[in-house]
């Protein structure tokens, strides 16, 4: 009898057990990339937690080995990530490959409306196959590839004096690539306050993807594509264009004669440190950085100011941001889903704005102070509605890594000609459509 | 008094509990042999053999690790397309350079560094550990570390070459400059590994007796007769030894030359190794890199097997 007796206080306790765990709150893994927003995220995550009682915790993995590292994870079904702050060319991968929810039916019944975000995001971080109503993401983080500068230094009388007669023209925020290439040559080994200066800490990095978001940023604005009719592959005239050739001789121009010595690799992180440290008079890098930027006490303030990438033959910015998205492989899928129904939010989305993430909703960037609300906003409006995204095909990594070697190769180190690089990169893709069978 | 056994083994398996002496001895020798063996040649097939046939098969399909699909058998297409890319043998000729120069500077300094360290002064073990310790360094950190020396505007090492050469230290770049960069990698593993050398090379000396260094100044042969007669002879088999495992260990070289170069500028520090990874985790293209990997893997072996050979030659001698 008392072996029963133990034996059913064991078992209740075990029922007992296992019905308070699935009344227990879930502990979420959000991963993504280790940088200023995510910090903001955690910020703004803690209203989540405090709603829904479910636990965040959060994976954050440096830039460079940010696709490494988690497309490694989705491809081995890897459990790390509930939910995934994914780069927006993965969004093909993804979907494809089965790493991500579809989301169009939870969208549905919960009334979340695409419609309600900027379009380009929704374009970019959420559909696929492209622009079809197939959805694998919210659109996260609004970014593209911008620029700053030091104001105080365009603003000095003397410098504007020299610039005026080295030039004839007056020092103020470039208008095109090349007026910016111009002021870039200018400051180029100028000495200001005694310490010499170089124009501008462009993107060179050769191992994940800085080189091609470098040079994208010139290719665009010459009326660079992908290809001549879209959806069919046919690269060849688009990809290696007489545009295209002139705006790789621009970038190699620009690398050789304004930025700093031995800026041989340098992407995000190299881009921040010379232009903090003082070294540059300008730099490229994304938008998610600028609230940082114009917080840093030292080059920050009013001695910085910010602009869209200039237009040349055209607008045309780098895109970056991501879409967030449900990892297939979670087991707490629903707990992941009910984080997207709360960023979805149009009050979670102003706050994410204020808190120092780009929000990509209509309500936030549409509001009549959203311009005025940073330094920043403004050109950040203007780069999302000019902005291109390199090829988001499932097999983009291979991609990707064929243009991170011809733009290296050619720019870099210095090999072969800008038509050279461009047809042997038109080479690499077909091969790879080839293997994709869509060539 | 107990009666003395034939042997120790009898001995032993007379000690063997009854049961289990009952047991084995149902079984012939060879089966215990086997059951010693089993599980090493078990482990051996599963985390060796096993893997390098499935490598070999999957060198002949377009297999992708990260990809839900159909996977096609494309004969030797993958080893074609490696044999005939001109990239890849750019990757091979920046692979040959690096070995063959570190080889032959770690040789080089190694050897020079042992014969002096084999002569008996003060301090002779405090400048042994000194030598030693850049060897006892991670790659990662000794690749940061270096990094920040060649640093056109802030490293030690430019400011060096500046003060010797009276150039402008930011005049030139050792990761960026084409020209400078293989040599940059060249000069690291140098300084990383000829302690290594070294060693191998200092064990060599001292193994060699003294009586035959007197019975030569017996016979009146010169420093130079001497050296060339009985020292080189003698640490040559050492010598090989050290070059081989150089060999092998740089052959494989990836840590290093990613935390200096990442391959670049463009492709010219790009080694094999590098190259692989990227084709076989970065793009994904497994069958393709399954390919790669068969091709170095016979040229390692091709190589070391001839050398090998040499080298038992040698230590005949």
């Amino acid at each position: 009898m008392k072996t029963f007796k133990l034996a059913s206080v064991s078992a209740l306790s075990l029922v007992a057990a296992s019905m308070a765990s699935t009344a227990q709150a879930d502990d979420l893994t959000l991963c993504w990339a280790a940088w200023d927003p995510a910090n903001a995220l955690v910020e703004l995550s803690k209203e989540f937690e405090a709603q829904s009682g479910h636990n965040m915790s959060f994976e954050f993995i440096p830039w460079p080995n940010f696709a490494d590292r988690m497309l490694n994870e989705l491809n081995s079904g890897g459990k790390l990530c509930d939910l995934l702050i994914g780069d927006s060319q993965w969004i093909g991968g993804g979907a494809e490959n089965g790493h991500y929810v579809k989301l169009n039916d939870f969208f549905d019944a919960e009334g979340i409306s695409m419609s309600d975000f900027a379009d380009a995001t929704v374009y970019a971080y959420s559909t696929w196959p492209k622009g079809t109503p197939n959805y694998y993401a919210l659109p996260a983080m609004g970014d593209a590839n911008g620029w700053f500068y030091r104001k105080d230094w365009f603003g000095r009388e003397d410098i504007q004096a020299a610039y005026k007669e080295a030039t004839g023209q007056d020092l103020r925020e470039p208008q095109s690539q090349k007026e910016m290439l111009q002021i870039a040559q200018f400051f180029q080994g100028r000495e200001i306050d005694g310490q010499t200066v170089y124009g501008a800490s462009i993107f060179t990095e050769r191992g994940s993807e800085g080189i091609t978001m470098g040079v994208t940023s010139a290719l665009y604005p010459w009326g660079f594509k992908y290809e001549n009719t879209p959806g069919s592959y046919d690269m060849d005239g688009a990809v290696n264009s007489a545009e295209a050739v002139e705006a790789l001789e621009f970038y190699k121009e620009f690398y050789e004669t304004a930025t700093p010595p031995g800026y041989t690799n340098s992407y995000m992180g190299e881009s921040l440190d010379a232009f903090k440290s003082g070294q540059v008079a300008m730099a490229m890098n994304w938008f998610a950085f600028f609230p940082g930027l114009y917080a840093d006490p030292n080059t920050g303030g009013d001695k910085i100011d910010f602009f869209v990438n200039p237009p040349q033959n055209q607008a045309g910015s780098t895109l970056g941001g991501q879409g967030i998205s449900v990892v297939a492989y979670s087991d707490k899928q629903d707990a992941a889903l009910e984080y997207i129904k709360w960023f979805a939010n149009p009050d979670v989305q102003a706050k994410w704005w204020s808190l120092g993430g780009y929000s990509a909703h209509n309500s936030v960037l549409n509001d009549p102070g959203f311009k005025d609300s940073a330094p920043f906003a403004g050109d950040f409006l203007e780069a999302m509605g000019g902005v291109q995204d390199f090829w988001q095909e499932p097999a983009y990594a291979e991609l990707l890594l064929a243009m991170q070697k011809r733009l290296h190769d050619y720019i870099v180190a210095d090999q072969g000609t800008a038509q050279e690089a461009l047809d042997k990169l038109v080479e690499d893709w077909t091969e790879v459509f080839e293997d994709e069978g869509k060539l | 008094m107990v009666p003395m056994p034939q042997d120790p083994a009898t001995y032993a398996a007379t000690a063997t509990p009854p049961r289990v002496a009952r047991k084995i001895k149902g079984l012939s020798d060879r089966a215990i042999a086997w059951i010693f063996v089993g599980p090493t040649i078990f482990l051996l097939l599963a985390i060796n053999i096993f893997p390098l046939i499935w490598t070999i098969r999957l060198s002949f399909t377009n297999f992708k690790a990260n990809r839900n699909r159909e996977v096609e058998w494309i004969g030797t297409r993958n080893y074609e397309r490696i044999l005939t890319d001109s990239d890849i043998w750019l990757n091979m000729q920046a692979t040959a350079h690096f070995l063959f120069w570190t080889i032959f500077f770690q040789v080089l300094i190694g050897f020079t560094l042992a014969y002096l360290i084999n002569k008996k002064f003060k301090g002779n073990d405090l400048w042994t550990t000194i030598i030693v310790l850049p060897m006892m360094l991670s790659p990662a950190v000794v690749g940061n570390f270096w990094k920040f020396l060649y640093q056109p505007q802030i490293g030690l090492f430019n400011y060096i070459v500046a003060f010797f050469t009276g150039k402008d230290p930011s005049s030139f770049e050792m990761l960026g400059s084409v020209q400078l960069a293989p040599w940059s990698i060249v000069i690291v593993d140098t300084w990383m590994w000829t302690p290594f050398v070294m060693l191998i090379c200092l064990a060599g000396l001292r193994s060699i007796p003294d009586y035959i260094y007197e019975a030569a100044e017996v016979d009146r042969a010169s420093k130079l007769r001497q050296f060339f007669t009985i020292t080189i002879p003698m640490v040559l088999p050492f010598l090989m030894l050290a070059v081989l495992f150089r060999g092998i260990e740089n052959f494989k070289m990836f840590d290093l030359v990613v935390q200096l170069t990442g391959g670049g500028p463009g492709s010219t520090t790009e080694l094999t190794s590098i190259n692989l990874k990227r084709e076989a985790f970065e793009k994904w293209r497994t069958g393709y890199a399954s390919a790669y990997a068969i091709i170095l893997f016979v040229t390692v072996f091709g190589l070391a097997s001839i050398y090998v050979k040499a080298l038992n030659k040698v230590k005949e001698r």
